[in-house]
């Protein structure tokens, strides 16, 4: 308890600065307003609903987006581990692909699909899912031989062997990659609704801008802030109850 | 015995091709005939093709020349007649012992609480319980084959196939698993095939050991090797000494051949 205290001293130091900075006016208070009043904004914002409402639609679409990158991703690149047409086919796609800044095909999602959930989704499932087809495909080719013969000899067919031995065995890796589509998808929901949205945190954040309600501005970025530092916290949890089984020593 | 043979080889060739390099010629003219309930030793030096004569019998690699028959069938892919226990345990990191057992079972139609009866008896044949709830990371050397043996054990295959099981213990523990594993089969007699570079483990738990000789690997002799193996004394009986002399004598030519050829 007293360690995570002082863990977190930077933060509260960080805050103190930040109040005292505004309050003393050593900076225009329309760039940086005071942070007790970013609080206040905050409350406002929570008891109008709106933060809610948008925090809600965000959610959605950057879960949606995520869920899909996992299953498609994972199947991907366990297929192109596993059987050669398929690397084939995709390998040369997946390295064409890989450093193209997914946020310069906001503009393209939304001639697809529209201004709503659509090309958010569409966007963050195409961006998420090159790192988590990258890591199952690393994670699946370094499956042990033996492993994978002893489950074809206790009567595992293949496809039982690769929900049983393949996944499991790419886990590891497949996971971390998980955890750099998990950041990502929060960069490209936040800028894709900055662009084009009628909703959503980076709406919300856009507008709040856009009007000069600062404050309120302020409140929505630590807002994401905070739910993207939750989600990474929270994921690490499952992660390390997933991956149990390693490094315990006797 | 003078019933067809269980396991039937017949004049096996094997190309070993690496991905990059030449292909080598791993296995060359092997026949062996192995009855049901034998304890067959293939006794080598490393690089001789053991392993992969057992992963052909296994199923894992493809006859590409000559036949092997399991049954009077010929052998097309892995099965659940035939057990496998390999030198590095290959268990599975992420299941706990009991999960580990469990798995052959699962493969089977068989009322859970069976199963989980099944799996019970298995763990404590081979001296685990009170580990069951641990991963293989957790355990020592000699606990995980234990685990690995008590797996492949479990799900009943007529036929074990153990390729230098003990090869990775401590001398120590190497001799108790090796008469465990002698106790073991004499209860529930199998067909063994035993792979492995021990001289003396060959002759102390074979009824017959095969002889091979390197690249290409080919069965030089087969030597007989039955003896009284519930006798306490046996590694110091006059029979038992000369046997591991003689193949002994038999191994070292084809160890040196190995050595100098090696690249």
């Amino acid at each position: 308890m007293k360690s995570a205290v002082f863990r977190y001293l930077p933060l509260v130091l960080l805050a103190m600065a930040w109040e005292a900075t505004a309050r003393l006016e050593l900076v225009s208070s329309s760039a940086l307003p005071p942070l007790s009043e970013v609080m206040v904004s905050w409350i406002d914002l929570v008891r109008t609903g709106e933060l809610a409402g948008n925090t809600g639609a965000s959610l959605y679409r950057a879960g949606a987006g995520l869920l899909l990158a996992i299953v498609i991703g994972t199947a991907l690149g366990i297929g192109m581990a596993w059987w050669k047409p398929i690397n084939v086919l995709l390998s040369p796609l997946v390295e064409i692909f890989y450093p193209l800044p997914k946020s310069a095909l906001i503009p393209v999602t939304v001639i697809w699909l529209g201004f709503g959930n659509g090309s958010k989704i569409l966007l963050i499932f195409m961006g998420c899912m090159i790192p988590v087809t990258i890591s199952a495909f690393n994670g699946a080719r370094s499956s042990e031989q033996t492993l994978v013969w002893s489950a074809r000899s206790m009567g595992a067919n293949r496809l039982r062997m690769l929900w049983d031995v393949v996944l499991p065995s790419a886990m590891p890796e497949l996971l971390n990659g998980i955890r750099t589509a998990l950041a990502l998808s929060f960069i490209l929901l936040v800028s894709s609704e900055l662009i084009v949205a009628r909703e959503g945190l980076g709406y919300l954040i856009g507008f709040l801008g856009a009007n000069g309600s600062y404050e309120a501005m302020y409140a929505v970025v630590m807002t994401v802030s905070l739910l993207g530092f939750a989600a990474d916290r929270g994921y690490q949890m499952l992660m390390n109850r997933m991956l149990r089984w390693r490094e315990q020593t006797l | 015995m003078s019933s067809q043979p269980q396991i039937a080889i017949d004049k096996v060739a094997h190309v070993y091709r690496p991905p990059r390099g030449r292909p080598v010629l791993a296995l060359e003219e092997i026949s062996l005939q192995v009855q049901q309930r034998e304890f067959v030793a293939l006794l080598g030096p490393s690089g001789c093709g053991k392993s992969t004569l057992l992963y052909l019998i296994g199923g894992f690699l493809p006859v590409e020349k000559g036949s092997i028959t399991v049954n009077g069938e010929p052998v097309k892919a892995p099965g659940p007649d035939r057990g496998i226990v390999f030198q590095h345990f290959a268990l599975f990191p992420w299941k706990t012992v009991r999960d580990n057992i469990l798995y052959g079972l699962e493969r089977k139609t068989m009322p859970r609480a069976e199963r989980e009866e099944q799996a019970q008896h298995f763990i404590d044949l081979v001296g685990l319980g009170g580990f069951e709830d641990s991963y293989p990371s957790q355990l020592s050397g000699g606990m995980k084959q234990r685990t690995a043996l008590a797996r492949t054990l479990a799900f009943d295959p007529s036929i074990l196939l153990m390729d230098e099981p003990f090869g990775a213990l401590d001398a120590q523990t190497r001799h108790l698993m090796q008469a465990e594993l002698l106790s073991i089969w004499q209860r529930t007699p199998k067909t063994v095939i035993f792979v492995t570079h021990d001289v003396q483990e060959a002759v102390y738990l074979a009824d017959r050991v095969a002889v091979m000789s390197a690249r290409p690997g080919r069965i030089k002799t087969i030597v007989d090797t039955k003896f009284d193996k519930k006798d306490a004394g046996i590694f110091k009986s006059k029979g038992f000494v000369e046997k591991v002399d003689e193949l002994w004598n038999l191994v070292r030519d084809e160890a040196i051949k190995a050595e100098r050829r090696a690249p």
